[in-house]
Parts: C-alpha cells; structure tokens; sequence
C-alpha cells in the first residue's frame, strides 16, 4: 500500500505548526497505524529530517498513551480501538490520511503530535483516589459489592485516560474521563465517603483545566477507545446534584 | 440550561394545547385568549396571570441564553486551534444545530410575538379577536408566512429532540435504559410540539380554518 500522510508538524511548545505531507510506500495492511509513523521516522533519520514525535508505550491498546486525530476522528475510524491497534487494513491504497495532534487548551502541544495531558492529572488528583487505608488486597468477596454495581464500576474503570473524549468533543470537554471517575469510585463501597466532595472537587478542577462544558452530544462515547458508555455523565450529574444540595460544612 | 428549558417546553406545550382550540372554533379560541387575560381574578389584577407568566418566561428564557452563551464561549475558549479535519461522529443534526438554531428560534420568537401578540406585524391586527388574526396571518395567499412557521417550528422541533434528552441527563439520568427511554420521550415531543404548532397554519392555508 502506498500512502500520503499529511500530519501536523510543530517544532516546539507555542511555535507556529502546519500540516506536511509526507509520501509513505510499501506499507503492509498487517501493520499497526504507529508502525506506519515508525517507518516514516526511520525514513526521516536516515535522510537526516526530524523524525515526526508521537507519544506510545504500550502498543497493546491498555495504557492510554498514544492518540492522535486521524482523519478528524480520534483514534481513527475504527471504533472502540487505540490508535496502536488501528491496522492499515482498516484503509485504501492510494489514501490520503490527515494526522493532527488532539486540539484542546488544556492540552498544549509539546511537539508535533504529542500533546501535555496533565490536566487529566490534575482532575485526577483533585479526587480520583479514596484515601481510606485499604491495606493489601483484602480476600474475595470480604465486601459485598452488588454485580450491577461491580460491572458499573468496572466498565468505568477501563478509562485509559488517553483523552480521546476531550479531542473528539465539539465543546473540548472532559466529562466523560471525569465521569468514569466518578463513576468508578462512586460505585463502590470504598467510594462513598469522599463522593460527594470527590465530584464537586473534580468538575472544579475540569473546569479551571480550561476544558469546556459538556452539551450531551455523545461524540466522546463514540470514540472512546475503551467505550465508557454515554451515562457514565448521568451518573456524574446525578452525584453533582446531590452533593451541591448538603450543606457546605457537612463535606467530609 | 436544563432548568429553563423545561419550563420553556412546558410553555410550548400549553401554548399548543391553547392553540388546538382554533379547531373548536372562532368563539372558543376568542374566549379562551380572554380568559388567559381573566385567569386568577378576582385575586389578580386584569392580565395579571398573564404578566406572571410572562415575567417568568422572560426570565426562563434570560437564563437559558446567558447559560447557552457562556457554554458556546467556553467551547470556543477550550480549542483555540482548530482541526484541519474534523468530522462529526455522531451528535445528530438536533445536537449540532443547538447554538445557531436557538438564535434562529429567538428570532422567530420577537417576530411572533409582534405578529399575534402585538399585531403590528399582522394583515388584521385586532387584539380583541385573535381567531381572525391566525386566519389572515396563514391565507393562501400569504404562503411565505406560512412556510416561514413552518420551518421555524421543524427548527424548534430538532431544538426540543436533543434539549429534553439533554435535560434530562443533565438532571441526572443515569441507566442505558432510561438514556433509550429519554431519547424516545424527546422524540415524542418533538414530534408531538410539531404536528399541533404546524396544524393550525396548515388547517387555515388549506382551508380547514376560516
């Protein structure tokens, strides 16, 4: 298969960038979107270019780091996969393919396609933990969790924080991430005393991150890699309601 | 948002209702507007419901378009580089024409409200017998008025399909079941809003009404 790939190239944090294209030959349907950029890289040294930079690391779809826009869909067209197991069967010789880095405030870009996703961090660490002593693994079924409750939390808990939802969103918006959040700690029984203020504490920190508001339009949920369902933000909004509703001095 | 949507489309559906009263005939529409300005007396002053309601759905209204604005700012303010290609995924036509669509429902609303509210912009314009003004209004011969309700009530119809979704996971939905239940109900009422607002001009171009 023969490609062109126009990706965006951006020498440096605040620098002016631009999409160039680049011709890609011989690549073989068996191969993962990434090793396509491999190739390209290793064509680029060897000519003595700068390599286009992409974030990866695990390549087998668990860790969240790669995601680029392909396309103008994040992650690409196939649907709940991570840009590392996107094939190249999944596209036509002779394409050509668009390549931009995920375009949101809060995710300023270091380098051509690596964008700085610490404002998931700080979502994260504006909640996302429980900070009761939990000890070492307690034995199985020690504390009774409904199976609704423990599939919720699981589905939820699958998020890879990749950001894919932030790129994909017409509004910029990272309520889907934040809800699986909230999702997957509020479900379980470790969860509930900080549930309330974990909520108020997370949208908090979205929203000074400088991500945008959330308009229900389910973009997110259609790209997720890992396909944290749409209500997972029914269920963040539901806990909103009911936290802004205490008393401010009843917060734990 | 959601909020003042909902107390807006509990507007539009009695608003319709009164509406349908065109079908009984010109003395039952006639004095069911009269009674909207007699309703609550003698507790209330003449129009006193009236202006209550009205007081409120301009607040409702103020609330919803401070609370749209500031969401479209922030949308904006969140990507301040663009993509080069962006291709929607899902968020159907209702979902992407909520901000341009609500500008063009407000629109509408000024220009309703001066022609059967107010009557400037009514062939007839007599405020004391409103049935004879929906008649004049959607005359044959006035197709262009009829075909701009029309579309303006299609775009209030789309604007209703993703807003009473949207509302109602904003107010905390949070099952896959009742996200298919809401979806439906939305549907429901966007159609239902549409088929009663859209019966009246139609009713009166074809003849059904005069």
């Amino acid at each position: 298969m023969n490609l062109t790939l126009r990706i965006w190239r951006q020498p440096g944090p605040g620098a002016k960038g631009r999409m160039v294209p680049y011709r890609v030959t011989g690549v073989s349907p068996d191969m993962s979107f990434l090793e396509v950029l491999d190739m390209l890289n290793e064509r680029l040294t060897l000519e003595g270019a700068d390599p286009v930079a992409f974030d990866h690391d695990c390549r087998e779809g668990i860790c969240g780091a790669c995601g680029v826009v392909i396309d103008g869909v994040a992650h690409g067209p196939q649907k709940a996969t991570t840009t590392c197991q996107l094939h190249m069967r999944h596209f036509r010789d002779g394409d050509t393919v668009d390549v931009e880095p995920w375009r949101s405030r809060a995710f300023p870009v270091v380098k051509d396609l690596v964008v700085d996703r610490g404002a998931l961090d700080r979502v994260i660490q504006a909640g996302g933990y429980v900070s009761a002593p939990t000890g070492s693994a307690p034995d199985a079924h020690a504390l009774p969790v409904p199976k609704a409750d423990a599939d919720a939390a699981f589905e939820a808990a699958t998020c890879i924080g990749c950001g894919a939802c932030v790129a994909a969103c017409p509004n910029g918006s990272a309520m889907l991430f934040t809800a699986a959040k909230v999702t997957h700690l509020g479900r379980l029984p470790q969860g509930q005393p900080e549930r309330p203020s974990r909520v108020l504490d997370m949208v908090a920190a979205h929203d000074e991150a400088g991500f945008g508001g959330c308009t229900n339009t389910g973009e997110c949920a259609t790209v997720c890699p890992k396909g944290i369902p749409l209500e997972t933000i029914g269920q963040l909004n539901h806990d909103y309601l009911r936290a802004s509703r205490r008393p401010a001095g009843s917060r734990p | 948002m959601a909020v003042s949507g909902v107390l807006l489309v509990l507007f539009l559906v009695a608003h319709m209702v009164g509406n349908l009263k065109v079908f009984v005939g010109a003395a039952s529409f006639d004095h069911y507007a009269h009674w909207l300005r007699t309703l609550g007396a003698p507790l209330l002053p003449g129009s006193g419901y009236l202006w209550i309601q009205r007081t409120v759905l301009t607040a409702a209204l103020v609330a919803h378009v401070w609370a749209a604005t500031s969401l479209a700012l922030r949308a904006r303010a969140a990507r301040p580089v663009r993509y080069a290609h962006r291709r929607p995924v899902r968020g159907g036509y209702a979902a992407r024409t909520m901000r341009w669509g609500g500008v063009i429902i407000l629109l509408f609303a000024v220009y309703h409200v001066l022609d059967l509210t107010t009557g400037h912009l009514n062939p007839v314009g007599d405020r004391a017998h409103p049935y004879g003004n929906v008649v004049a209004d959607f005359a044959p011969q006035r197709w262009y008025v009829t075909l701009f309700y029309t579309l303006a009530v299609l775009a209030v119809g789309l604007h209703v399909r993703h807003g009473v979704f949207s509302a109602v996971r904003t107010l905390g939905q949070r099952t896959a079941a009742g996200e298919r239940r809401a979806r439906v109900a939305a549907l429901a009422v966007s159609v239902g809003l549409c088929a009663g607002y859209l019966s009246v001009p139609f009713a009166v171009t074809v003849g059904l009404v005069g």
